[in-house]
């Protein structure tokens, strides 16, 4: 019946604003636990979540090696050419050449953080840092070598 | 005792006997304008930073609090802010249109404080046709959103002022149709009449469910008519940029902002009077000495905790409810709640007919 139906309608559209209005005075009377963070106040103990993403760094271990092989899969796959890898022919002991990267060269400016030179990386060797404090006064600066100088690739990496 | 309608009739009584007495209704006059548009300048900045306390602690944050003790001097900040900065006039624009219309929404606000009684006895103009003359005053509300759309040459504002006028024309019909509905309970539109009458309850309690029917229906209205979300499609920042007011910059912008508050400041204490009896204390049927401890506590404070209890139930809708697309939005008004309301005027005249209220 049609009467029933706009009646029945009617019913369930109040009860569900009802239940939204009563999940918002919940938090309105409970206004003790806040979800923000206040930043410049709590910057000691500042907790950012997991995957929060600032910026590419290439971690190195001790002995200043690096897992990058130069493949440039990363400069590839950024949607906005943020990364530029320049690469150098390494000489094995047994004469060889084998490819290697010179620098990679990051722009951090242009950087959305999208993640997908992370994605792209065959061997692991960039990932997304924490830091988010990046205001300098040169924008020469944002333009950034991840790769340490003097570092080499890791034993095994290939 | 010191009453809102005490302090107004001494300074009534001092300008009468010093003055000859045209001179003191002008006098009158010049202090009744600026006590409103003082009231004005108060309620702006108190209602701001209501609703940004209000969207903050629904939303989980903490909201201003670095200007002033707990950010309470936010909104003077902003003020502060808004007056220095440039009133930016657009080149395309229809000069006198674009500036005239923020003052249009100003004096709209201004002329509908006067049937407003703050106070036992202490009301601008207490004229026979008080609801009627509230709910015609402030459909001109919508003039100065279509001009200051049409003058802005922005198809942005262009739209926004469209969709508020088909908005104000739809909603206003079931605003005034709930108002009604309580005045064939009274059977008068004068403000201090309908308030008189509910000085043996207040009308939301004596008239059954028709007066709760049609007190949600006036809610859901006037939030329509003044523009707020779940209803804020004239701005809708998503779409539309902020709608009618996109071009508007600095003080121009800030009185629209402003009227918007003292716009929900009025239809709620338009609310308060039609519904919850104004200034009159909480009172029940003749049980005499509750009656009398509720008139202990001073009218405006009742008429200004009914008002601001009403604003924060629209605070409240505003920051759970997500908008309404347009047809949404005229569906909603023609297909439910117009009907409804109908029906409801039509149980509430069987109820004053035979005489079933309190």
């Amino acid at each position: 019946m049609f009467l029933k139906e706009y009646i029945k309608e009617v019913y369930s559209a109040v009860k569900s604003l009802l239940v939204g209005m009563r999940r918002t005075g919940y938090y309105f009377t409970h206004h003790k636990e806040i979800i923000t963070q206040q930043y410049p106040d709590n910057r000691a103990t500042l907790h950012l979540p997991e995957r929060f993403k600032g910026e590419v760094v290439m971690p190195h271990d001790n002995n200043n090696e690096h897992r990058c092989t130069g493949c440039t899969a990363c400069e590839l796959a950024c949607p906005n050419g943020t990364i530029k890898v320049v690469t150098k022919f390494d000489v094995t002991p047994e004469g060889k050449k084998k490819k290697a990267v010179d620098k990679l060269v990051y722009h951090l400016e242009l950087c959305t953080m999208c993640n997908l030179c992370v994605e792209a990386c065959p061997s692991d060797a960039i990932k997304m840092a924490q830091t988010f404090e990046h205001s300098v006064y040169d924008r020469n600066m944002l333009t950034k070598i991840l790769n340490n100088p003097g570092s080499k690739i890791m034993e095994g990496v290939e | 005792m010191w009453s809102l309608s005490e302090i107004a009739h001494t300074i009534h009584e001092w300008l009468n006997t010093t003055f000859n007495s045209t001179l003191a209704t002008l006098i009158e006059m010049v202090v009744a304008g600026i006590a409103v548009i003082s009231l004005f300048a108060l309620l702006g900045l108190v209602l701001v930073i209501m609703e940004r306390k209000v969207s903050a602690w629904i939303q989980i944050r903490l909201g201003p609090n670095r200007v002033g003790p707990k950010g309470m001097l936010q909104s003077m900040a902003d003020t502060l802010k808004l007056l220095v900065k440039e009133g930016l006039t657009p080149n395309g624009a229809d000069q006198f249109l674009f500036n005239l219309a923020p003052f249009i929404a100003m004096i709209v606000a201004m002329l509908l404080m006067a049937p407003i009684a703050f106070a036992k006895d202490f009301q601008l103009w207490d004229l026979n046709i008080g609801v009627l003359y509230v709910s015609a005053v402030s459909s001109i509300m919508v003039i100065s959103i279509l001009m200051a759309g049409w003058s802005s040459n922005n198809k942005y504002s262009l739209m926004g002022a469209m969709r508020s006028g088909a908005q104000i024309v739809s909603y206003e019909l079931s605003a005034g149709l709930s108002l009604l509905s309580i005045v064939v309970l009274t059977g008068s539109l004068q403000v201090s009449e309908i308030i008189q009458s509910q000085s043996n309850g207040w009308w939301i309690f004596k008239g059954h469910i028709p007066a709760i029917i049609s007190f949600v229906i006036f809610m859901i209205a006037v939030t329509a008519e003044t523009n707020r979300a779940p209803f804020d499609l004239a701005e809708a920042e998503s779409e539309l940029t902020a709608g009618f007011h996109t071009e508007y910059s600095g003080m121009k912008f800030a009185l629209f902002f402003l009227a918007e508050y003292v716009n929900v400041f009025i239809v709620c204490a338009i609310g308060a009077t039609v519904f919850l009896g104004g200034w009159m204390p909480f009172h029940i049927g003749s049980w005499e000495g509750f009656n009398h401890i509720m008139d202990f506590i001073p009218s405006s404070i009742w008429f200004f905790g009914k008002t601001f209890f009403l604003i924060f139930m629209i605070m409240w809708f505003r920051w759970t409810f997500p908008r309404l697309r347009i047809d949404q939005l005229l569906n909603l008004e023609w297909k439910y709640l117009l009907p409804i309301s109908m029906v409801n005027i039509l149980l509430m005249t069987a109820i004053a007919i035979l005489g079933w209220h309190f």
